[in-house]
């Protein structure tokens, strides 16, 4: 069941590092930045050691680990009705999706039905979470690359969502709603009366924020041909979600391998095939609107009935080696529980989709201005907490 | 009746009378130099403010409005908060330079106020040459950046302080042959001859399409020399921090901000002088009773109220639209407004000799 890893036992036998990627090409007049920990554009603690030819840059050097809180290993101690909880921080943006992720898995180790009443509105919330998180990236990634007004105007639609999160479940970032067998409560009173009033709303802002930002001559002269990711890129470094459908990688998780009610909704799965920064740009604003598609499918037809399933007081895993995966905002987040049977995981993974993106960064950002680095890290969307874990 | 000139005239009487002639110059050269300094201290706060309010407009928010009524104190509190905060030195800096270089700044943005008219009659010095003072002294300002820039002994400083020479240098092309537009079309440097040259109507309207498109070149070339977004490449908050002035701190650091606001009202001064008239009243052809109407607004209202018009259209711009990259600022520049500004030079010579503006 385990894979036992070979340790190595004769430290001579290692190869040594290459001294080229500690120094990163170490020519003659390189210029070596530390971007971040503390940098306005790392949205968070990433740290990027930049190596420069002038504005040119030759190596990007991510350096991870200053937001690692063990996420994991803390799974490991908690319940399988607990742990669940823990993962609204790793992505804190797509709270609900990656929480969707572990009921689900929860749910196939111990073969709960959930009820449709509470499949359904896991797939509402979930699609509300990645317009929230779409438009929290369009607001940073316009900031990104200088402009600032836009991160206003996506707040203002962002806040709606909001205020639908906080009636529901209580919470405005952290969202603690889904259990492994449904949701905790039932849905607000006001909740479709709400959604719906946003969807009005956020149809006719989203080609404000078009108007704004994706038509301007400088925002898509910034964007096109820029941190090209070519589609064999993309696959064999991981990437998934939108950084990997901007390279026409068909990965739509909600697509290949349908969850809850994805399976009977109308969408379609966005794919671009420029491969540089407008069309991962491009990819997510499309992808908002089909977001709104599906939440208009289903908002007048929540089916009545139980919105949680009967389920044992206390849960336990039967023994063995269960996986999940999801589309959030950002990717794939795949979770992966060992079990040996007891109430706590024996070991829990989780694949997250920031880091796979983050690997790609450096391909994409050699040889290109040190601007559009940025504007790169922008359209990766990454978030650095579910880097780290 | 409401003319600015009625104080200065009476002051420089009264000063004649009561003094000998040199002492009564040195006390007027001390006022002139006092001020400048409280023009350009006032002028720092307003601009800020109104910065900050224009920004919060378009930004859907409200702005400073708590300290003083519509929260129109809030740059004096800030500025009190600047000069009790500790101006640090790095350790690593060249302390001269590093000290030196917000001086500079500030020191530039007060020299071009000199030939500004800010009303009919109201200028420091009618310099004949006062155009082309301007074009000299505003070269000037890149020297402080990259002095500070250099001195900082930062690489995010470095990066800006040369992002910015490239582009300063540069785009002063454009700017200096725009500028050269009007001044073939009025025949001199004197930014007074300028402003009466507009009399029956101003350049923007008289000089056909050449001047209105110089007024466009002018507008960008002056945008990006007074490094405001789109062009604000040696700021670059996301890439760069702060750029050249990211070790600077307390009044050292006010310094630099307030000369970046001073040299955005100068810059939109010479452009209200070169194609709005300055001080000049909207006049049309011969409708002497408009005219008359027209001329009972005071000129200083005329110069500051086409001034901060044009402030507002730049604030406007670094509000809404995204950053250019270095080699997309440099090639915008050589390729397009360069060329396009020689061409219209030739133009709007050809028309100024066939004389065929109105």
């Amino acid at each position: 069941m385990f894979r036992e890893t070979e340790i190595v036992k004769d430290v001579s036998s290692i190869p040594p590092f290459p001294q080229d990627a500690v120094q990163g090409g170490g020519g003659a007049g390189d210029l070596i930045i530390n971007v971040g920990p503390q940098h306005p554009a790392t949205h968070g603690v990433l740290h990027l050691v930049i190596t420069l030819n002038g504005e040119t840059i030759k190596k990007v050097e991510p350096h991870l680990g200053y937001i690692h809180r063990s996420i994991e290993k803390m799974c490991e101690s908690l319940t399988y009705r607990q742990f669940i909880y823990v993962t609204s921080r790793m992505d804190y943006l797509s709270a609900h999706i990656n929480n969707h992720a572990c009921a689900l898995c929860v749910e196939k180790g111990m073969q709960i039905e959930v009820p449709d009443r509470a499949q359904v509105i896991r797939v509402i919330m979930d699609e509300l979470t990645r317009i929230a998180s779409h438009e929290l990236w369009w607001g940073a990634m316009a900031m990104d690359i200088g402009a600032f007004t836009p991160f206003f105007h996506a707040f203002r639609e962002r806040e709606k969502i909001n205020e639908i999160m906080e009636e529901t479940c209580g919470a405005r970032l952290t969202m603690n709603y889904y259990v492994p067998g449904g949701l905790r409560a039932d849905m607000h009173p006001d909740f479709q009366k709400k959604v719906k009033e946003f969807i009005v709303l956020f149809k006719r802002k989203i080609d404000e924020y078009d108007e704004l930002v994706t038509g301007n001559i400088i925002f898509i002269n910034r964007m096109k041909g820029v941190g090209m990711l070519s589609k064999e890129d993309a696959v064999s470094f991981g990437c998934s979600g939108p950084a990997a459908r901007g390279s026409g990688v068909h990965c739509d998780i909600r697509k290949l391998y349908p969850y809850a009610v994805y399976d009977k909704v109308e969408f379609d799965e966005i794919l671009e095939t420029g491969c540089d920064s407008l069309a991962r740009y491009m990819v997510r604003i499309r992808e908002m609107k089909q977001s709104v598609r599906i939440i208009e499918q289903l908002i007048d037809h929540i089916p009545e009935g139980d919105f949680q399933a009967k389920t044992k007081a206390v849960l336990k895993l039967p023994k063995g080696e269960f996986y999940t995966r999801v589309e959030t905002a950002r990717g794939e987040l795949g979770v992966y529980i060992v079990s040996e049977g007891a109430t706590t995981p024996y070991r829990i993974k989780f694949r997250s989709p920031g880091f796979s993106n983050l690997s790609a960064l450096d391909s994409m950002a050699r040889g290109s201005k040190l601007g559009d680095l940025v504007a790169m890290m922008g359209t990766l969307d990454l978030v650095i907490p579910d880097i780290d874990r | 009746m409401w003319s600015l000139t009625n104080i200065s005239t009476g002051i420089h009487d009264w000063l004649i009378q009561t003094f000998n002639p040199t002492w009564a110059l040195i006390i007027e050269m001390v006022i002139a130099g006092i001020a400048v300094i409280g023009l350009f201290a006032v002028l720092g706060l307003v601009l800020v403010l109104m910065e900050r309010r224009v920004a919060a407009w378009m930004q859907i928010r409200l702005g400073p409005n708590r300290v003083g009524p519509f929260g129109l104190l809030q740059s004096a509190a800030d500025t009190v908060k600047l000069l009790v905060k500790e101006g640090m030195t790095p350790d690593g800096a060249d302390k001269f330079l590093f000290n030196l270089a917000p001086f500079i700044a500030m020191m530039v943005a007060m020299l071009l106020m000199v030939p500004i008219a800010f009303a009919k009659d109201f200028q420091l010095w009618d310099l004949n040459i006062g155009v082309l003072y301007v074009s000299a002294v505003s070269s000037i300002m890149v020297i402080s950046i990259l002095m500070a820039g250099w001195a900082s002994n930062n690489k995010y400083s470095l990066m800006g302080a040369m992002r910015s020479g490239a582009q300063i240098v540069s785009y002063e092309l454009s700017a200096g042959l725009s500028i050269l537009t009007i001044v073939v079309l009025t025949g001199s440097l004197n930014i007074n001859d300028i402003i009466i040259a507009q009399a029956d109507g101003w350049w923007i309207f008289k000089g056909h399409i050449p001047v209105i498109i110089s007024f466009v070149i002018f507008i960008i070339a002056v945008t990006a020399e007074t490094n405001r977004a789109p062009f604000d490449l040696a700021e670059a908050e996301s890439e760069l921090t702060s750029g050249f002035h990211t070790e600077y701190s307390g009044m050292k650091f006010a310094l630099f901000f307030l000369a970046e606001y001073i040299n955005v009202f100068i810059v939109c001064a010479i452009g209200a002088t070169l194609f709005l008239g300055g001080w000049m009243p909207f006049h049309i052809g011969n409708w002497e009773s408009f005219n008359h109407v027209m001329d009972y607004i005071p000129s200083s209202i005329w110069f500051f109220g086409k001034t901060f018009f044009l402030i507002f259209v730049i604030m406007w711009f670094r509000w809404t639209f995204p950053r250019l990259r270095i080699d997309q600022l440099l090639n915008l520049e050589w390729r397009y407004l360069l060329p396009i500004s020689m061409f219209n030079l030739l133009l709007a010579t050809a028309i100024a000799i066939l004389g065929w503006h109105f």
